[in-house]
């Protein structure tokens, strides 16, 4: 795993979502009131929404477009809706806030996209 | 191997049984379902609440396309099977497909009866049976006005009422001399329509329609008695008919329906009936409870489970028209080895009446006061012997204070919920085991209720016979502001008030919210509700906001935004124009449109474009993403229009600028019209301005939206100053006492326009205090573009996105 960062705690505003894009990822990054920072793919299951622009309580995030309950610990859409959404760890050092991605994801992702894999 | 399983038919019957046997044994069958219409599987039942206007298409759904997929079932929706061929045991669609099967259930419903008049392929002749048919009389509410229904049964009347709710007059044509004839008898049937002729439905009682008039279209009708009527269209709700076409063709035994024997076979091995097309020793149900019972047979059958045969359904009536309670179950003609027990209530209108044979309970009409419904039914259904007991809960006209509770003779295998089978005991376990207390979790949890919501009632007395004290009726009747607490509006505000809350978060604390950091629903109307009640003290909580107006955009199904300038009664000008012709080219915004609301709207924007552009245009937020005030729409006037009394552009940007941007419980829209013919729709507004000769007169709670609703005449003044205060005290009433996503077309009908008028018009002094309260809040708003767009910090933690660019071996080289 590699970890890239993507900038410091204060950067990320409580309570109000972040997008950080790393290659052609798209990334939603919070920072809970409880002061974790977590990392979600940036698209609902339901229909792409960005979460990054839903509203935070507590541990969950509520997608802009429909409301669907999604756990940010590990992506769980919670009932009655199902489906799940990609998370990524990340690592504070210091004030600086990594994200772990597995070897080449931002770009594995683009050849998904594309259809090469 | 596992075996396949095709249904025929992707109705509420036949999924009902591939539901079972997902539970009974899930990998015993490969299922494929085939159904005609380009649906999912969706509750029929609601269609009536559809047309009403009380429920939604998607809201109707069943089982949606995800559900199809996670339990492996091929799907092919928009195919109609045309053959079956028993020998090769293969079914055949009109799309040239074709798929083998073990076993295979047919479950093609019925069609609804046209009856053969000259005329009926005339365009505007439509059916009311599935979700093209309520589309189909949407559509013609839009553009038509007169509306004739042919049939005076359950169908017809709640097709009736749907299209009264689109505002069409509408004719009720019935052939007998009563309502309802198969379940009513003529008393309840009389006060049945007295009532519906309330709710403004015309009758043409014993009138045969012999012919549809009109070239392509309809234009009327003509009866037999040569009478004729307008009408540009006409729903027939004549009855059902069986469809049972497939499964002539392919040999079943067909009377009636497809003929099946207790188990729901047909005379063809591994072939199976159920549902409306299924005919069951000479009865055919047009109704869900009995294809559930029929359904469960079924599926244990299919999956080689023993079970007791079916035999057959009592069944029973309710009339899903808002303001109407009927019920009807079993026999309630009398006859000459009957009595009966009748009550009648004309102060109340109520109706009750309960037929015996050999003094047990064989059938009853329930009119005005259907809470006897669900125990006499089942007495019915035992044909229980009248008691004193039973005589005296049924004497009482208002079940609340009757002694005996029907819930309480319940055994836990009865039946609450006909429609989607939910026992008494499924109910209790979920009281007892997950914590249920309201109807509302009862509804989410289990089903019960959330079809026709007959049984409600029901449900309400279970809860209250298992929680005893803890739950009291008001309690649970009464709607706190979400699921995070047990509160009410009204309690929350006063709590706010009396503890001296002013934050958000505080206020979840302090009044013991379940969930610490409440959702969407709650922590918005916290947030106005604080802001409501301390206009200086409260500071205005960002991230508790929707999130358009967390924005000041309004989001779009892709992520983007849009930008709606205000233009202040309508009125623009060209250097305005080419600002925004300007701004649109530079940001290249995906569309430039005009609104509903005399405005322009640059759609499809970057989050990152929006403080820039806002900047660049140089305009007034237009607030068309908050609760707020929005637009005031205006005429030309009397400066250009040759009706015009009144300056009503100049009334209508005075207006706007007084309020714009007010934050207000919903959204608040507003028109002047310069004269009657009312240009501006000032009748349908949140509050509407008509000029008339030597004044102006002021109409409150319409609405254009979901639930229509045509305003209600509040006052005449004579002078714009006069309008200005009339509508600061309204409005302040209004935040003052609504409900957070309360519109005033709901608000009034709650409080009452002789509360408002006498609130904001009546009580002088009332009136100018509501007013003082409301400068308090004008003097401190500011333009939210401008403020965001001004503000560095805010423009970077709101709106901007980090890039941070990889390359392949190390780090970060973007900045955040
Ligand atoms: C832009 C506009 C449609 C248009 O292109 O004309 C519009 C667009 C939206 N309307 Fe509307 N409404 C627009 C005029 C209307 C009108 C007509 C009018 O204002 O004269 C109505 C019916 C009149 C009324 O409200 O009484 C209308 C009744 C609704 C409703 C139903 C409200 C109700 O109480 O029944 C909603 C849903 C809601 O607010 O909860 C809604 C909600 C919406 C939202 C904000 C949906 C949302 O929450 O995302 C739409 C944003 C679309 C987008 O992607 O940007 N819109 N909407 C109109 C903006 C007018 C403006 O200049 O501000
Ligand atoms: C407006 C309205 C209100 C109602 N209100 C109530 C109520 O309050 N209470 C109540 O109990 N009942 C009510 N009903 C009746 C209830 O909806 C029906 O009894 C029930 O839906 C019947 O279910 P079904 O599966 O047998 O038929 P359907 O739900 O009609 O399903 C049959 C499906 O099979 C499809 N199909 C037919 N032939 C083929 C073929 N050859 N190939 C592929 N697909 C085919 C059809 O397109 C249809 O989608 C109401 C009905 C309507 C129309
Ligand atoms: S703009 Fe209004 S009417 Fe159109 S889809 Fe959106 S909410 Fe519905
Ligand atoms: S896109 Fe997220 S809830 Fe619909």
């Amino acid at each position: 795993m590699r970890e890239v960062t993507i900038g410091k705690v204060t950067e990320i505003p409580e309570r109000t979502g972040r997008v950080v894009h790393i290659g052609n990822l798209e990334l939603a990054v919070f920072r809970l009131s409880g002061g974790e920072i977590r990392a979600v793919e940036n698209r609902c299951p339901h229909r792409g929404g960005p979460l990054a622009e839903g509203m935070i309580s507590g541990g969950y995030v509520y997608c802009p477009l429909h409301e669907w309950k999604i756990r940010l610990k590990d992506g769980k859409v919670q009932d009655p809706d199902s489906g799940c959404v990609q998370t990524y760890p990340v690592i504070v050092e210091g004030d600086e806030v990594k994200i772990g991605l597995r070897e080449n994801e931002e770009f594995r992702q683009r050849e998904e996209e594309t259809g090469l894999v | 191997m596992k075996k396949k399983l095709v249904l025929v038919g992707n109705g509420m019957a036949g999924v009902n049984v591939v539901e079972h046997v997902l539970k009974l044994a899930k990998d015993q069958y490969e299922i494929t379902i085939f159904g005609q219409e380009p649906h999912p599987n969706y509750n029929r039942i609601l269609l009536s609440s559809v047309l009403a206007g009380d429920t939604e298409m998607e809201d109707i759904i069943l089982n949606d396309w995800d559900w199809y997929e996670k339990n492996g079932i091929t799907l092919y929706a928009g195919h109609e099977v045309t053959r079956v061929d028993t020998e090769k045991r293969k079914v055949y669609t009109d799309n040239g497909l074709s798929v083998p099967y073990d076993q295979l259930l047919l479950a093609t419903g019925s069609h609804p009866l046209m009856l053969p008049l000259p005329g009926r392929e005339k365009d505007g002749v439509i059916a009311f049976r599935d979700m093209k048919d309520c589309e189909a009389m949407v559509e013609a509410s839009r553009k038509y006005k007169k509306a004739a229904v042919i049939g005076g049964g359950l169908l017809g009347l709640e097709a009736a009422r749907g299209l009264l709710n689109l505002n069409m007059d509408v004719s009720v044509i019935h052939l007998f001399d009563r309502l309802m004839e198969r379940q009513l008898d003529r008393e309840a049937a009389k006060m049945l329509q007295a009532e519906l002729e309330r709710q403004g439905m015309r009758f043409l009682m014993e009138k045969q329609t012999e012919k549809i008039l009109g070239e392509k279209r309809v234009t009327g009708l003509q009866f037999k008695d040569g009478s004729t009527i307008d009408a540009d269209l006409v729903v027939m709700a004549v009855g059902i008919r069986p469809n049972v076409r497939l499964a002539a063709e392919s040999g079943f035994e067909v009377n009636r329906g497809i003929v099946v024997n207790d188990f729901m076979e047909t005379s063809t091995p591994d072939v199976y009936a159920v549902g409306e097309c299924a005919e069951h020793r000479e009865t055919v149900y047009g109704l869900v409870a009995p294809h559930r019972e029929q359904g469960a047979v079924l599926a244990k059958r299919l999956c080689g489970l023993d079970t007791p045969p079916y035999e057959g359904s009592v069944v029973s009536t309710k009339l899903k028209v808002s303001g109407v309670d009927v019920f009807s179950a079993g026999e309630f003609n009398d006859q000459p080895d009957t009595r009966s027990l009748r009550i009648q209530d004309e102060w109340k209108g109520i109706y009750k009446k309960v037929l015996l044979r050999d003094d047990r309970i064989i059938g009853g009409v329930l009119f005005g006061d259907t809470s006897d419904s669900a125990s006499l039914f089942r007495w019915i259904r035992d044909r229980r012997e009248m008691t004193d007991a039973i005589h005296a809960a049924l004497a009482v006209t208002d079940s609340s204070d009757s002694g005996i509770s029907p819930v309480r003779e319940m055994e836990d295998a009865d039946q609450v919920c006909d429609c989607n089978g939910v026992s008494k005991g499924q109910i209790l376990e979920g009281i007892r085991e997950k914590g249920l207390a309201s109807v509302a979790e009862v509804k989410r949890y289990t089903k019960a209720g959330s079809s026709c919501g007959g049984c409600q009632p029901l449900v309400e007395q279970i809860l209250q016979q298992e929680l005893g004290e803890e739950y009291d009726r008001e309690n649970a009747s009464r709607t706190p502001i979400c699921s995070c607490t047990d509160l009410t509006r009204d309690e929350v505000v006063e709590a706010i008030r009396q503890k001296r809350l002013t934050m958000v978060k505080e206020t979840m604390n302090v009044l013991d919210w379940k969930n610490p950091e409440g959702c969407p629903r709650c922590r918005p109307a916290l947030n106005y509700y604080l802001g409501m009640v301390w206009p200086r003290e409260h500071e205005d909580e960002r991230e508790s906001r929707i999130i358009n107006e967390q924005r000041h955009a309004n989001i779009q199904n892709d992520g983007t935004y849009s930008v709606v300038p205000r233009m202040y009664g309508g009125v623009t000008s060209p250097e305005e124009l080419r600002r925004i012709a300007d701004v649109a080219e530079k940001y290249r915004v995906r569309m430039v449109k005009v609104t509903g609301g005399q405005r322009l709207d640059l759609l499809g924007v970057q989050k990152e474009d929006l403080p820039k552009i806002w900047s660049e245009l140089g305009m007034a937020s237009g607030h068309a993403y908050a609760k707020a005030i929005r637009t005031v729409k205006t005429c030309v006037g009397a400066d250009f229009c040759r009706f015009g009394t009144q300056n009503s552009i100049q009334m209508g940007i005075d207006m706007e600028k007084k309020f714009e941007g007010l934050d207000t419980p919903h959204k608040v829209k507003m028109a002047v019209s310069a004269c009657p013919r009312n240009c501006a729709e000032s009748g349908i507004k949140d509050l509407g301005v008509v000029g008339v000769e030597g004044g102006w007169e002021i109409y409150i709670g319409g609405n254009g939206g979901v639930n229509l609703r045509g305003a209600d005449f509040l006052c005449k003044v004579q002078t714009s100053e006069e309008v200005m205060e009339v509508t600061g005290a309204y409005l302040q009433f209004y935040r003052e006492t609504a409900e957070y996503w309360e519109r005033t077309s709901g608000w009034i009908e709650r409080i009452g326009l002789e509360a408002i008028k006498k609130a904001v018009v009546e009580d002088q002094e009332n009136c100018k205090q509501l007013l003082s309260r409301l400068e308090q809040v004008l003097s401190s708003r500011r333009d939210p573009w401008k403020k965001d767009a001004s503000d560095s910090a805010i423009r970077q933690s709101l709106y901007e996105e980090s890039r941070v660019s990889v390359s392949a071996e190390h780090g970060r080289e973007g900045d955040i």
